[in-house]
């Protein structure tokens, strides 16, 4: 009796040993199927919902200049001609700019900004002044340094520059507040100059500079 | 004598807090006169007092309460040369600053490559301030405050890039600022550079053009960036980042070292005789 029952445990566990073997590799396959697709962060989940709303397929596409490194290696910027149906309204339209620019080039060596980094807002005041809020990606995983923050700042004023004529000034927000700095040294507390009428102005009547929005700070001419 | 009484007298716990009274009143003897020689050098919380007309402070949280008093401009500045170079690691404390991969850490190689920037500029006979000199991070006012508060000095910020072809440097100066004055004729503390962007501009120059000859590919003259370190510093100023903590090894960096030290003293050795002269009405030239 008891011999039987040891050998009926025995073939059991036996035949459970087998069936894992079998599943084994199917398993196996599963999990490195559901490793190749990446956990999609908040960042990027709202870039996504945030690019859908500004992005309208019917309206009229149009040539967009986008200033991405160039390959030089030296921090300078190329200019990349890309189709974009752009709004006719400027605030829109520098939405839809910079969300382009965030997306990237084809070649992510040529990124100037982190892909974690979203656009979340962008206002246009009426003396021509641009606000722009990003989330905390554009702070915390630009890197560090003079030449990179400055690249990555020049890439958004000429970008907008070059599509959107009315913007004179750009102040940047970080998830809507007023920062010191980018990433531990450029000033963001002024506002920088994206339409070389804006530096004429500001030239011949100083006052015109855009206060910071927490203390009387000067803009900034990068 | 003190301490054999000690031993016959009292027994063993009473004997240990005497030798350790005995140890601090001794330290204390020894180490107060050193450490009041080194105060005003090695302390960016106080600085010392200034004669030059420093900025205003404004209020603002970020800004320090030891700023210097505010001065009317109006009032002559004192007629003196370049004696003084502030030197300022930046970074430090729980800021690192840029990081390498291979764990190169800026605010680590800037404070040793101060040392040897420090060591050929008292070669050519400046005194050198520090804003820091261990692994601490003052603030950005901190800083300005340390140099505003010298007279006849330039101020010299070191950076190591994340990005960049390695092996290269460059030197940024402030963008423009708006030039005004308060209606009390004092220059605004947030804005304490404007009157020296074109002495910074020719001090940028000059030490790009000594960096340029020795790293290759590096650029022949001075560029603008809104640097916030430089913006609230009233005196000539740069910013001088090389590239990059993306080196493979630490030697790759150690090895620009002696060349940077002896660029920044030549350039500002070459910019002494520009340094301005200050006019009677707070005016620079």
């Amino acid at each position: 009796m008891n011999s039987r029952w040891l050998r009926l445990i025995l073939g059991g566990l036996f035949g459970a040993v087998i069936i894992a073997a079998l599943y084994f590799p199917i398993l196996k396959r599963r999990v490195k199927q559901t490793a190749k697709i990446e956990p999609q962060t908040e960042e990027q989940a709202r870039r996504e919902l945030t690019q859908s709303l500004t992005t309208n397929p019917t309206e009229p596409r149009v040539k967009a200049k986008l200033f991405w490194a160039s390959n030089a290696e030296d921090g300078s910027l190329a200019a990349v001609s890309v189709d974009l149906p752009l709004s006719p309204d400027p605030a829109l339209r520098a939405k839809q700019v910079l969300n382009t620019l965030l997306a990237g080039p084809v070649d992510p060596e040529q990124r100037t900004l982190p892909p974690d980094a979203v656009l979340l807002a962008f206002y246009l005041l009426p003396d021509g002044t641009g606000i722009a809020d990003f989330s905390e990606g554009l702070a915390s995983s630009i890197p560090s340094g003079i030449e990179s923050e400055q690249t990555a700042v020049d890439s958004i004023t000429k970008t907008l520059a070059a599509n959107v004529p009315q913007i004179m000034r750009l102040k940047i927000l970080i998830h809507g507040q007023e920062v010191e700095t980018l990433a531990g040294h450029l000033d963001l507390t002024g506002s920088f100059v994206v339409s070389p009428r804006a530096a004429q102005i500001s030239k011949s009547e100083p006052s015109n500079w855009l206060p910071s929005l927490r203390n009387s700070s000067p803009a900034l001419t990068p | 004598m003190l301490l054999d009484v000690a031993n016959r007298v009292v027994n063993q716990p009473f004997r240990i807090l005497l030798y350790s009274c005995s140890f601090a009143l001794f330290t204390t003897v020894l180490g107060l006169p050193a450490a009041l020689s080194v105060l005003p050098q090695a302390t960016s919380q106080s600085p010392p007092a200034s004669s030059a007309a420093p900025p205003i402070p404004q209020q603002n949280s970020s800004q320090p309460s030891a700023a210097p008093p505010a001065t009317p401009s109006a009032q002559p500045f004192p007629r003196t040369g370049l004696n003084t170079v502030v030197l300022d690691p930046a970074h430090g404390g729980t800021d690192t600053g840029a990081r390498g991969t291979g764990g190169l850490r800026e605010s680590e190689i800037v404070l040793q490559f101060a040392a040897q920037v420090r060591r050929a500029l008292e070669a050519q006979g400046f005194q050198v301030v520090q804003t820091r000199l261990a692994n601490e991070n003052p603030s950005f006012d901190d800083r300005s405050a340390l140099a505003n508060a010298q007279t006849g000095a330039v101020f010299v910020t070191l950076h190591v890039s994340s990005t960049g072809v390695p092996g290269t440097a460059r030197v940024y100066v402030n963008s423009d600022l708006p030039t005004g004055r308060e209606p009390n004729g004092l220059i605004p503390w947030d804005r304490a550079q404007a009157p020296f962007l074109g002495l910074s501009h020719k001090l940028g120059d000059i030490v790009q053009g000594n960096l340029a000859q020795r790293f290759k590919g590096s650029p022949d003259s001075a560029q603008a960036s809104a640097i916030r370190q430089l913006r609230t510093t009233a005196a000539p100023a740069i910013a001088v980042e090389i590239s990059s903590v993306a080196v493979d090894t630490r030697e790759e960096l150690d090895r620009m070292a002696p060349g940077l030290a002896d660029a920044i003293a030549r350039g500002i050795t070459a910019f002494r005789p520009s340094y301005v002269i200050a006019t009677t009405s707070g005016e620079l030239r």
